[in-house]
């Protein structure tokens, strides 16, 4: 069954059209790609997704639900998580606090009780406290918990990021470039990670990523985009044979030759 | 173990703290309360705009504008009918403002409750825009109330302002209002809400993908950050006895973002450290308004001298302490005591 379904989406900006008529669906559990030249719409499908960008014309479906008008804070708490190309942490805020962040929706207690710490809220705080801590070993950035979040190097800041997402409980997870900025040991580490929390948390991963070994290493189903169409779908050996996608990435006259 | 000790220290310290509250008010001298009851005030001001400015990171310049609403509210219901009518003598005041009088407690929360509820209408419009123009938008608002208020007589009494409010106003209202507001927001900003809002303030896209509802937890920074204003403005109302519409200008504002500034955005024990400050450089400077003699050379006094130098004082501070007193540190106990061990050790050594 689809867990999220897009249906004939397209988003203008003025007149260039970003996103241009997509279909596409994720089934539950899968790891899929979503690559593309620069430009051709990746990271703009994931704000769709995710109500950053409302739809000029198309539905989401996601587990059945239409979420299309929904704005982000809301396709967060229904289970949507996302991570983002260039990394958006907490900057000034501990490592924990910024997993904390993420499990704040779900926070039943009012101002009030928070402020005078009242017994549901001190429930709640500390069971959201333990959830963040255990996440927070799970991607072994558990000695780190207590460091501002803008002093981790870079591989643990892109960790963080999944952390965070993942303290959002939920069903399908965005990555936008997860390997980006890694050397071939980070990436091959990030590869078995991102499949193990794939297996842990019972996710549904879409991931956009220029890497061609981590694209062709993961992904069981991958997408193909450009100039915001979609161009090819299919499993990663018949995505390398495709001739409108090698067109796409090298030319038209790359196919003749190679 | 910890956590109870810090508790217990703060309640100890509390006590102390109002034993020389109580000690002030009986044995100190008039014009040093004046001060110590400005400085209370300006803690709660600075304290309020930290939590909007600061720690949400939505530049508000819109604290006068909340001032005014409480010191109004509040001093139009706490005045006794016959005060009001004295006052009120080119336009009577609409009823039944001009028959009611409650007590000083219930008009302040009434004056905060009321610069809350502007604080929401504010907030809520001002999730479309950001930085600069959010600045200029609550500005706007500030001005809004202040040319509102010159120019409803049979409310306000107009330009002519309201005079002779009774004092109510002493240490034990002012800083007891202030220790209420340092614990209220530093609570807050410590809970959950605190770092969704702290989440904001770093990076408002990530948060809202994280599930944090902007538009909730913006307006509950202005609608807190403008009761508290709300609260201090009924105060200094009832402190200086007179107010009027224009005493509520961007100036005002400006002091308190001064305050803010100085102290650190994003800390508490800074901005308190500097309302304090202020307020008791305010009064001390006077000193080079009056005239002096330096090297046979007679100057005269100057008034405004005063301004110069608190402009030179936030020009160093921007120049050379870019993050204030103390970025956005916090007093703690713990930090006290490990600082007080690791001295200990090495003078041990």
């Amino acid at each position: 069954m689809a867990i999220l379904k897009l249906d004939g989406v397209t988003k203008r900006f003025g007149g260039l059209i970003a996103v241009n008529n997509v279909s596409l669906e994720l089934e539950e559990g899968e790891l899929s790609g979503l690559i593309g030249p620069n430009g051709a719409g990746k990271t703009t499908i994931f704000n769709v997704i995710t109500g950053v960008y409302p739809v000029d014309s198309g539905k989401i479906l996601f587990m059945n639900q239409d979420i299309t008008r929904k704005r982000p804070h809301e396709t967060a708490a229904l289970g949507i998580a996302r991570t983002f190309q260039n990394i958006k942490l907490f900057g000034k805020m501990s490592v924990l606090d910024n997993v904390r962040v993420a499990c704040h929706y779900r926070l039943r207690a009012s101002v009030f009780s928070a402020v005078f710490s009242l017994p549901n809220y001190v429930k709640q705080d500390e069971e959201l406290t333990r959830e963040s801590l255990r996440l927070l070993e799970a991607v072994g950035l558990y000695k780190l918990k207590n460091d501002r979040a803008s002093s981790l190097p870079y591989g643990h800041q892109r960790k963080l990021e999944i952390a965070r997402a993942l303290a959002t409980k939920p069903k399908i997870l965005l990555l936008d470039e997860p390997a980006a900025g890694m050397n071939p040991e980070e990436t091959s580490e990030l590869m078995k990670f991102i499949r193990r929390i794939r297996d842990e948390f019972n996710l549904t991963i879409l991931l956009i990523e220029h890497d061609m070994k981590v694209v062709m290493g993961i992904c069981e189903r991958i997408t193909v985009l450009d100039h915001g169409c979609v161009i090819a779908r299919g499993s990663p050996g018949e995505i390398q044979s495709n001739p409108e996608v090698i067109k796409a990435y090298l030319g038209s006259g790359a196919y003749a030759r190679s | 173990m910890y956590k109870k000790r810090s508790f217990w220290l703060t309640v100890f310290s509390l006590v102390l703290f109002f034993l020389f509250i109580q000690y002030a008010q009986t044995h100190f001298d008039a014009y040093i309360i004046r001060i110590m009851n400005v400085a209370a005030i300006y803690v709660i001001l600075g304290v309020s705009l930290n939590l909007i400015n600061g720690f949400t990171g939505q530049f508000s310049l819109g604290h006068a504008g909340f001032m005014a609403i409480g010191a109004y509210t509040s001093a139009l219901l706490y005045m006794s009918p016959e005060l009001k009518a004295m006052n009120f003598f080119i336009k009577p005041l609409i009823w039944p403002l001009n028959e009611i009088q409650i007590p000083f407690l219930s008009a302040l929360l009434a004056g905060g409750l009321l610069a809350a509820c502007a604080g929401f209408l504010v907030g809520a419009p001002c999730m479309r825009v950001k930085g600069d123009y959010l600045a200029i938008v609550t500005y706007g608002f500030s001005e809004i109330i202040r040319v509102l208020f010159n120019n409803l007589q049979s409310i306000t009494n107009g330009p002519l302002g309201l005079k002779g409010l009774p004092t109510y106003t002493n240490l034990w209202w002012s800083w007891g209002w202030a220790v209420f507001t340092v614990f209220f927001i530093k609570r807050l900003i410590d809970s959950s809400y605190g770092r969704a809002l702290k989440a904001i303030r770093d990076n408002e896209e990530a948060a809202e993908a994280m599930g944090v509802n902007l538009f909730y937890h913006k307006t509950l920074a202005f609608v807190v950050g403008a009761f508290f204003a709300g609260i201090a403005g009924g105060l200094l109302g009832s402190l200086v006895m007179t107010i009027d519409p224009n005493a509520f200008n961007i100036m005002l504002t400006f002091q308190i973002v001064l305050i803010v500034l100085l102290g650190g955005l994003g800390s508490i024990t800074g901005t308190v450290i500097s309302g304090v400050m202020i307020a008791f450089l305010m009064e001390w400077l006077r000193i080079v308004e009056t005239p002096m003699k330096i090297f046979g050379i007679t100057i005269p006094g100057i008034s405004g001298m005063r301004m110069l130098i608190f402009s030179l004082i936030l020009m160093v501070a921007v120049l050379f302490f870019r993050h204030g007193i103390l970025g956005d540190r916090e007093f703690s106990w713990e930090a006290l005591f490990s600082a007080f061990k690791k001295r200990h050790s090495t003078e041990g050594e």
